[in-house]
């Protein structure tokens, strides 16, 4: 079984600085599925991101696109790549060229890949798409990017995705520059989008809330690293791995129940003191054993549904795999879709 | 919590109104807000873009810049009126009774001044006269207040992560020991674990000085871990305001009660919801109450009347017509999934 | 009629300033001068010896008479346009060849851009009037064409400049990369998402780089180095230096020519800053 998109053994490195390291990943073609990969900045899944949509080439390993090397595809295949998997971007303001109404960038897909043989239904798919994230045309069309506001331009950008009926969504932290009371929204239009048109989403956060709520597993990055992945009901809801509790720890709840609590946990930014071709979170770690500094940890599998890279469960066994996406939980929607 | 609520209020802000002057009339960013601090107690002042939370802070701070202006109202400072202060009384007040720590503070420090020299120049313009060994002792002093080692006074800010510039605009905030600190979005740049880092020095700072804060925020969830006190502004005004507590658990004023619903959590996952429509534009507020359209409890008198800020629990008020007639917020009716923006 | 509904609507959105319209004014008005001008005065009136000479303006002669014995106001309405002939030809030369050298070198980078940018960077640290003299000086033949062209050899380097500063912040913005997954090529990507943003920027270097032919020209003309039997603003200048007229009191001599001068830079300063407004749809509203 092809997986519709797979990074083997991926690696992306600016000089001497490693963006991400030796990430398997694979996402399966027949089951569309709905994954986060979350991490702070510097964690190098926005590099993630950006090589799973083809902007930029991996320095080792390979991402492959239905069986192809993205970085190697002819020419029809290419185009049939950039047609299913589109991106969703972060900065709802910087993806809309100034000089032209909306109109613009749901037009030039439909034309150049000639989605539409006539312009009226070119327009009717335009409407449809924009029907489908909740916006009304005639307040849309016509509109400089400027007269909207951020969730209608993050809508608009989701259904331009749509319009093109892409096989896979990466969406690099659409909401984060969008008021919480709309934030719900567009996430939802994402979630809609995976049950309905079957549609599979990787959705790039820091933020885990939404992550749990929307998404079936998660991916957590540190400094380029795979620290944690699994079902987001394991990972965030009991994380093991030290660096996804510390994270799940300081997520702020509006839940006075789950206060931080008086108690402060060191400042460490200043800490990148021991060069350590071990595990990156060791300078921060509460845990921290001598073996963490000199080796990396492999991914072990303390519980089902999980992995963890952490000296911690070298008692667990070893994932079989490199694929992360091993311990994955299937998406609970295809399995009532799929019943004979 | 007791010895709050006895003192007596450091900070009375009274029907505070700011607007721009734009082509097609004044937009009230800040509309007849009112509301009082006392000494230690800590306000999260939460809204959405727009809502005028940040319009706020700089006008507690008489930092309000063309187009915009204060059109009325007082900030009473320890009982003086900072609106009506001279020039001179108001640069000894500010950073010596009021400090802010802006939105960007990353980027408010001066990039080509070492770190010690931008908080000696603080201090020295309210103290003249102290010696250098004072000035370095206290510059330290500041520094391991916020977390930072000492030789981070002789760095420049570029050298400093950006938590650690937020710690230092934290820094030369707090070196007068002012009496009530304003913190507008200060970690909205920061990530979740530093995030939490700073709000938690801040909460030791403010403690240590016995100060009062103004946290301006958009995330409930940040306000809620940090704040005694919760304010919600909807365009332009404070629409509900009471005990943390209160505001999370039982919110009167319905926009409150989106919000919070609003909000995913960790624990079993649900429907997002948000909140249908859009704020209404500064300039062209709808007649009546201002949530209105937006409203799924909205009736008649709602869009005939502007609604005043009411009592409607102990130490609790919301400006909604519910009240009095109401005891508590009925329940909302369950709101369409997705296209929200699509109902008339 | 479409044309005529889009200009209201723009108007009414105000992306046409006042600002704008009065620029584009001046500018009209200083271009109707010289093109109507001709039809009311007599050529010959500007050549040498015409009209008697030395005389204050009056009913007789609208601007007066120069040393020479001629007419200021028939010399005037034959110099406008022929200083303004110069300074649009260079001005279209300069910023035609700044501008593909600024897209070329921004766009596709490496050796090219190296090479575009030392050479550019280079000449535009040198002071562009010592050369030009040389090679003015240099001419055997001078006419106004010629005199354009001279000076938009060194009139291209600061379209360029502006034009790939901008190309290059252009080609980081997301709605590139949203174009290219829209299944747009390298060409329309350049050509209908970089080109439009930079209208603005293109048209402020093409009114920098008239107002600084013109001014390079009319120095060129009082310094002696231009064609000097044709009637220019530089060359009136030129005469009235030499006749002393600044010293003897002939005011209206180097006066009027001065006045059309300020007047074409005036023009073209409020068209540049008025076109910013009407390119960039977010400063409308304001």
């Amino acid at each position: 079984m092809t997986a519709l998109i797979e990074m083997q053994g991926v690696t992306k490195t600016y000089g001497a600085f490693t963006a991400l390291n030796d990430v398997t990943l694979s996402l399966s073609d027949t089951s569309p599925s709905m994954t986060a990969v979350a991490g702070e900045s510097g964690s190098g899944k926005t590099t993630l991101a950006r090589m799973m949509l083809g902007f930029i080439n991996p320095s080792h390993g390979q991402v492959l696109y239905q069986g192809k090397d993205v970085a190697k595809m002819t020419g029809a295949e290419q185009r049939q790549f950039r047609r299913e998997v589109q991106p969703v971007f972060q900065d709802p303001f910087d993806v809309f060229n100034p000089f032209y109404r909306i109109d613009h960038v749901l037009e030039t897909p439909v034309k150049r890949y000639k989605l539409a043989d006539s312009e009226t239904k070119a327009r009717a798919m335009i409407e449809d798409a924009l029907k489908r994230v909740g916006l009304r045309p005639q307040d849309t069309l016509g509109r400089f990017p400027h007269e909207l506001s951020g969730g209608q331009r993050q809508r608009i950008m989701v259904a331009r995705a749509v319009l093109l009926r892409p096989r896979l969504i990466v969406a690099d932290e659409p909401v984060s520059m969008v008021d919480a009371s709309l934030r719900a929204t567009i996430l939802d239009e994402l979630k809609t989008l995976n049950r309905e048109l079957g549609i599979s989403i990787v959705y790039i956060t820091h933020d885990l809330t939404t992550a749990f709520q929307i998404c079936d597993n998660i991916l957590i990055l540190y400094r380029g690293n795979v620290s944690e992945a699994g079902a987001v009901e394991r990972v965030i809801g009991a994380p093991k791995h030290p660096y996804s509790q510390l994270l799940v720890s300081s997520i702020p709840l509006p839940d006075l129940s789950k206060a931080w609590g008086g108690e402060e946990i060191p400042v460490s930014e200043a800490a990148a003191a021991r060069a350590n071709p071990g595990c990156k979170f060791a300078p921060r770690c509460p845990h921290v054993m001598e073996m963490c500094w000199d080796n990396l940890p492999p991914k072990y599998v303390p519980d089902s549904e999980r992995l963890a890279t952490c000296f911690l469960y070298r008692d667990a066994p070893v994932s079989a795999s490199d694929d992360v996406a091993s311990v994955f939980r299937p998406p609970n929607h295809s399995i009532t879709a799929t019943a004979p | 919590m007791s010895a709050i609520q006895d003192s007596k209020p450091i900070l009375v802000v009274e029907d505070l109104n700011v607007h721009y002057d734009t082509g097609k009339g004044p937009a009230k960013a800040v509309n007849d807000v009112s509301f009082s601090l006392r000494p230690g107690e800590r306000l999260g002042l939460i809204g959405e873009s727009g809502s005028g939370k940040t319009t706020m802070a700089t006008a507690l701070m008489r930092l309000t810049r063309a187009p915009g202006r204060i059109a009325g109202g007082s900030v009473k400072l320890d009982g003086r009126d900072i609106l009506k202060m001279s020039n001179k009384e108001l640069r000894e007040t500010r950073l010596r009774d009021i400090a802010l720590i802006p939105q960007g503070a990353m980027s408010s420090l001066n990039p080509v001044m070492r770190l010690e020299e931008q908080m000696i120049d603080a201090i020295v313009a309210h103290k003249p006269g102290m010696r250098r060994a004072e000035l370095d002792a206290r510059v330290q002093e500041l520094l391991k207040n916020v977390g930072l080692a000492p030789e981070v006074a002789r760095r420049y800010p570029h050298e400093l992560s950006g938590g650690m510039k937020q710690r230092a605009a934290m820094a030369i905030a707090t070196s007068l020991a002012p009496k009530v600190i304003v913190a507008d979005e200060p970690t909205s740049a920061l990530d979740v674990v530093v995030q939490r880092q700073v709000m938690q020095t801040l909460g030791r700072l403010q403690d240590g000085l016995g100060a009062a804060v103004v946290l301006i925020g958009h995330d409930m969830g940040l306000i809620a871990q940090f704040a005694d006190t919760v304010g919600v502004m909807y365009a332009g005004k404070l629409v509900e305001i009471g005990p943390v507590r209160q505001m999370i658990e039982s919110p009167k004023h319905p926009y409150t009660r989106l919000l919070v619903d609003s909000l995913p959590g960790i624990e079993v996952k649900r429907e997002l919801t948000g909140i249908p429509g859009l704020p209404p534009p500064l300039v062209d507020l709808p007649p009546g109450c201002s949530f209105n359209p937006r409203c799924p409890l909205a009736f008649e008198r709602c869009v005939r009347e502007t609604p005043l800020l009411q009592q409607v629990a102990p130490g609790q008020s919301a400006a909604c017509h519910l009240y009095p007639e109401h005891a508590a917020l009925p329940p909302l009716p369950p709101m369409t999934r997705a296209h929200q923006e699509l109902r008339p | 009629m479409s044309l005529l509904t889009s200009l209201r609507r723009n108007y009414q959105q105000g992306r046409i300033s006042g600002t704008l319209l009065l620029g584009l004014g001046i500018l009209l008005a200083i271009v109707l001068f010289s093109a109507i001008g001709p039809m009311f005065v007599d050529a010959v009136n500007a050549q040498v010896g015409a009209v008697r000479p030395r005389r204050p303006p009056g009913p007789e002669y609208f601007l007066g008479t120069d040393s020479q014995g001629r007419d200021m106001w028939t010399l005037l309405i034959y110099a406008t346009p022929n200083t303004l002939k110069m300074g649009l030809i260079a001005g279209f030369i300069g910023v035609g060849v700044g501008t593909a050298l600024g897209l070329i070198a921004g766009h596709f980078g490496g050796i090219v851009d190296a090479i575009i940018r030392v050479i550019s960077d280079a000449l535009l640290t040198v002071p562009a009037i010592a050369i030009l003299v040389i090679i003015a000086g240099n001419i055997d033949r001078m006419n106004t064409v010629i005199m354009a062209l001279v000076v938009a050899s060194l009139g291209w380097m600061f379209t360029t400049r502006t034009v790939r500063a901008q190309v290059l912040t252009i080609r980081e913005k997301s709605y590139v990369e949203v174009a290219r997954v829209n299944g747009e090529s390298q060409w329309e990507i350049l050509f209908t998402e970089i080109m439009p943003n930079l209208m603005p920027y293109i048209v402020a270097s093409f009114v920098g780089t008239v107002s600084g032919s013109i001014l390079a020209v009319i120095g060129l003309e009082a310094l002696g180095l231009g064609a000097l039997d044709e009637m220019t603003l530089g060359n009136t200048i030129y005469w009235s230096q030499q006749s002393s007229a600044v010293l003897r009191g002939y005011w209206w001599w180097w006066g009027p020519p001065i006045v059309v001068i300020a007047a074409i830079f005036i023009g073209l300063f409020l068209t540049s800053v008025g076109f910013d407004r009407f390119a960039n749809p977010k400063l409308a509203r304001r």
